[in-house]
């Protein structure tokens, strides 16, 4: 049977690709604390070993759009390009091609119908830096099949929190039903307080620095009870315009389970938006 | 209120390198010529299966011709769609995220709750 190897939950940050690479006079004065967290969080995934990576992001209105906008998509193709022309114009992200898993991606999509979640799937999908981001930052070879599943995050109306942390529950169960003898990473991105396109964007500090440091409080120890009490679909709104990515998050706590404490905890507070990297081992951290 | 059809504007202005500078210099000949042959094609299908009914009203009109982004937030376009565009068209000429901040700077009348974008 499959072996979840790693759960891990990051921010995608699309600056960081050009920070980390610049130089010189173009190298921000964080590049270099940034890389030293980012190659620490890289360790956390490199030492749980995986075969292949299940990547939880979000479209950023790239593929997936007004007329047919899905809830929750499964990618299943053998490959998938990835970034895009305006992702490649204002973060400087490099094309990529990533291989795809479709035997897991099948297990999922049929099993998780099964479960109670209507997924719909994509058989030709180009993934955005909601994916890229964490190869680029955890696994830059990008030389692991995956198998990405895409949230609706950004487009309302949008499923609750509750439900996202239920397709974290089944997802784990999904991966850990899936009888085929493979360490499988379950790696999902989202956003703690941001703003974008509001006045409360590009700030010395995200827009909300009191939800981030709860929020990091929540997903560290794994306080599904306490983030569920306060998280709401409205309340989202408070802490930035663009605080919904933040339910990626939860649906990351619900692949790691109630009360499950991160392994692997580390944030970096930057302007417009704070960066916070997780990491459990559900079947203890690896030698 | 169409805001489905002022998301439609941006995201296909912008998915498009030759209409994002198009639209950056000749705002309202860009918007009457989208309107006109852009607006009712269903971006998934052949030419011609066209839709038959989307049109701006003035007051959206008038703020994608004078590139109000202010007037945008306030219409409920999707406000990752308009800074996309709007960065992509007008960073170039300002220095490192001048540009990101005087936008933000520019709604600051704008208090919780902001309009609702939700199509």
């Amino acid at each position: 049977m499959a072996i979840v190897a790693a759960v891990i939950a990051s921010t995608h940050h699309p600056f960081y690709y050009r920070a980390s690479t610049a130089t010189g006079a173009d190298r921000p004065p964080f590049a270099d604390a940034w890389v030293a967290k980012i190659e620490a969080f890289r360790e956390t995934l490199t030492k749980a070993r995986p075969d292949l990576l299940v990547m939880v992001g979000s479209d950023h209105f790239h593929q997936l759009w007004l007329d047919n906008m899905p809830q929750f998509l499964v990618g299943k193709a053998p490959y998938f390009d990835a970034n895009w022309y305006n992702e490649e114009r204002e973060f400087g992200l490099p094309r990529m091609r990533l291989a795809g898993d479709e035997q897991l991606a099948g297990h999922i999509l049929r099993n998780g119908l099964d479960a109670g979640f209507d997924l719909a799937f994509s058989n030709e999908l180009r993934i955005d830096h909601s994916i890229t981001c964490p190869i680029i930052t955890l696994r830059p070879e990008a030389d692991l099949p995956i198998v990405p599943i895409y949230t609706n995050i950004f487009a309302p109306p949008l499923p609750r929190p509750g439900r996202f942390v239920e397709l974290g529950r089944t997802i784990r169960q999904l991966v850990e039903s899936w009888p085929i003898d493979k360490r499988v990473a379950i790696i999902g991105t989202g956003h703690l307080s941001l703003e974008l396109g509001g006045p409360r964007q590009f700030g010395a500090h995200g827009p909300d620095p009191e939800f981030d440091r709860k929020a990091v409080d929540w997903i560290a120890s794994g306080d599904l009870e306490g983030c569920l009490a306060e998280v709401t679909l409205d309340s989202l709104h408070l802490p930035g315009n663009a605080t919904h990515g933040f339910m990626d998050f939860m649906l990351m706590m619900g692949v790691a389970g109630a009360g499950a404490k991160a392994d692997h905890v580390d944030s970096l507070d930057l302007f417009h938006t704070m960066e916070a990297y997780f990491t459990w081992y559900p079947n203890g951290v690896p030698a | 209120m169409s805001k489905y059809l002022l998301n439609k504007f941006l995201y296909t202005v912008d998915r498009d390198p030759s209409l994002v500078e198009r639209y950056r210099s000749d705002a309202a000949g860009t918007v009457s010529w989208w309107e006109q042959e852009m607006a009712n094609q269903l971006l998934n299908c052949a030419v011609a299966e066209k839709s038959t009914w989307l049109e701006f009203t003035d007051e959206e009109r008038r703020a994608l011709r004078e590139h109000d982004h202010v007037a945008l937030f306030g219409l409920g376009a999707h406000p990752f769609l308009t800074l996309t565009l709007f960065i992509a068209m007008f960073e170039r000429d300002h220095g490192p995220l001048e540009y990101q901040k005087a936008y933000g700077r520019a709604l600051q009348h704008h208090a919780l709750p902001y309009p609702d974008i939700a199509t």
